[in-house]
């Protein structure tokens, strides 16, 4: 999938948040890790207005069936390499909502998904594991090249 | 010359847009820079919450319910709790009522300080979005010192609550409420004296007292317009009764009521002011006792499995009213849930809002009822893959057939 990271993608990671479908815990606690408590701007992660900009889509909720083309457009639309971050149980599992006529999701049945990050919403410490993780991951595609 | 025709178009604006966190699509009719006509299509975050509660006994849907909303977290399985001890008759202890008001109010200011974030972000300051979530990472602390969670809390029980506060949590509790009290003023000359704020907010996304009454405006939106609606004092819940607090409107601070983004802004920030003191009120009069009625779950269940009736709960979220009506027939599961959240009533109100303004100002006008569209979606019919509208008499048809459903 990769053909050569990028010098910027080695220096800082872009990112654009999606939401399929939740509840607001999961997108709140994104927008904590921004600021100043956690603060992941000063490594250089940085939330983006558009999915054409982004390294990594970091996406929330269940995929209702409203959404699941709008989900597929915004991840066809990002540049490759990408990677994708699936945050919260709701779009790992299903959670509480698992048995619902109106989900498509979880989500990697929608699109493609490198990284889990459990907890219901997951704290933003958690969110942070989850992007490092993801940079690993095509930190060592590229290596085994 | 069709070429100087003038005519309107039109611009979709959403569901995924970075402007707006959540989906929800927007049309708008412009006229060079000005709004004609909106029209908000919702539905994109229907999940099947009230089916699904009608599959699980009420202490798991105590759960469910706490994911409608992840901001709102704690009232809606209150309000549904509140519906769930009427029909059962469930007395709640005393302590408990206090402990109820005092998370009640913590979300408030959680809520009203991210709203704050949020705005500032919308008018493009956001150094002021940065310094209010610092603030709130602060509330958060304090959620997570009482609850043991940030966000969904999981506080929630039927006939009480599940966590206690000792007298060893107190000077905790009073450190960081002394923290909000030194910074408020700090806040409100931001919010309130600031030239960019004033010039973005004043004027801006007017909804007059009349519209406001008409269109069902609730929470804050309302009180901006003048309207003196609030829960807490109307139809005393939990320990409100006992506390003393009044409606906050405009008028309180400025002496007149414009109903513009600013009056919004100026009831929030007060309303953060009274919930600070509405939690020392209610630390300071707690009785000593139990927090839960039944403390057995297994006991409480069973004694759920026989309750036989309907009610309804409300209570004052962040955002408003929030309104659960819950109907049970000695079975398991309640047999009916219906969730009116704040937001809903809140969303016609941004017809008379949006009108006449620039389309610069969308963001702020749409963000200053505080909008939360998890709470809000609901069904859209389709049938072989056409959308169709429902006219009138099949509403009236629906409604009707509904209502013969529930009442046999």
């Amino acid at each position: 999938m990769v053909k050569a990271l990028t010098k910027s993608f080695k220096k800082s990671l872009w990112v654009y948040h999606c939401n399929s479908g939740s509840c607001n815990g999961c997108d709140i606690e994104i927008i904590a890790a921004l600021c100043p408590r956690y603060d992941v701007e000063r490594f250089g992660i940085k939330l983006v207005g558009t999915p054409r900009h982004a390294d990594v889509l970091l996406i929330t909720g269940p995929v209702t069936r409203q959404l699941v083309e709008k989900v597929k457009r915004v991840y066809a639309q990002m540049p490759d390499p990408k990677a994708v971050i699936c945050v919260g149980n709701c779009g790992n599992t299903g959670d509480v909502f698992y048995e619902s006529y109106n989900l498509v999701g979880p989500i990697d049945q929608v699109i493609p998904v490198d990284v889990y990050v459990i907890g219901c919403p997951p704290r933003p410490e958690n969110i942070i594991n989850g992007v490092a993780k993801a940079w690993v991951k095509l930190e060592t595609l590229e290596a085994k090249r | 010359m069709s070429t100087l025709t003038k005519t309107t178009y039109q611009i979709p604006i959403g569901p995924i847009h970075p402007a707006l966190k959540e989906p929800v699509m927007f049309e708008f009719e412009i006229d060079g820079e000005q709004i004609v006509n909106v029209d908000v299509r919702l539905g994109h975050v229907h999940r099947a919450i009230e089916w699904a509660g009608t599959r699980r006994n009420p202490i798991q849907v105590l759960y469910l319910a706490e994911r409608i909303c992840g901001i709102c977290s704690y009232c809606h399985p209150m309000a549904f709790a509140l519906a769930v001890e009427r029909i059962a008759g469930i007395e709640v202890p005393d302590r408990a009522q206090y402990l109820r008001v005092i998370h009640a109010e913590l979300e408030r200011i959680c809520s009203h300080i991210l709203w704050a974030g949020v705005a500032a972000h919308e008018i493009g300051f956001d150094s002021v979005l940065f310094l209010t979530w610092e603030m709130r990472e602060r509330a958060l602390d304090l959620t997570e010192y009482l609850t043991g969670n940030r966000v969904t809390k999981g506080i929630t029980m039927i006939g009480g609550i599940r966590r206690d506060i000792t007298p060893d949590m107190h000077p905790q509790i009073h450190e960081k409420l002394q923290y909000f009290k030194d910074n408020f003023e700090k806040i409100r000359h931001i919010y309130l004296d600031d030239k960019t704020f004033k010039m973005r907010t004043k004027g801006c996304g007017v909804l007059t007292k009349e519209e406001a009454v008409k269109l069902n405006a609730v929470g804050p939106t309302a009180r901006a317009s003048g309207v003196k609606i609030d829960v807490r004092r109307d139809q005393s819940f939990f320990a409100y009764g006992d506390l003393d607090f009044d409606y906050i409107t405009p008028d309180v601070l400025t002496g007149e009521v414009n109903g513009d983004v600013y009056d919004r802004i100026i009831v929030r920030l007060l309303e953060v002011k009274q919930s600070l003191e509405l939690i020392e009120q209610s630390l300071k009069q707690m009785p000593e006792g139990p927090i839960v009625a039944e403390p057995k779950i297994a006991k409480l269940l069973a004694m759920l499995k026989k309750a036989d009736g309907e009610a309804i709960g409300r209570m004052e979220a962040p955002r408003g009213e929030v309104f659960h009506y819950v109907k049970m027939n000695g079975s398991e599961c309640p047999y009916f849930w219906k969730v009116r959240a704040p937001t809903y009533s809140n969303i016609l109100p941004w017809i008379p809002m949006l009108k006449g303004e620039q389309i610069a100002d969308i963001p702020i006008v749409a963000a200053s009822t505080d909008p939360c569209m998890s709470c809000t979606n609901r069904v859209t019919f389709i049938e072989k893959n056409n959308s169709y509208t429902l006219d009138r008499e099949e509403l009236h048809r629906r409604s009707v057939e509904k209502t013969r459903r529930l009442c046999p």
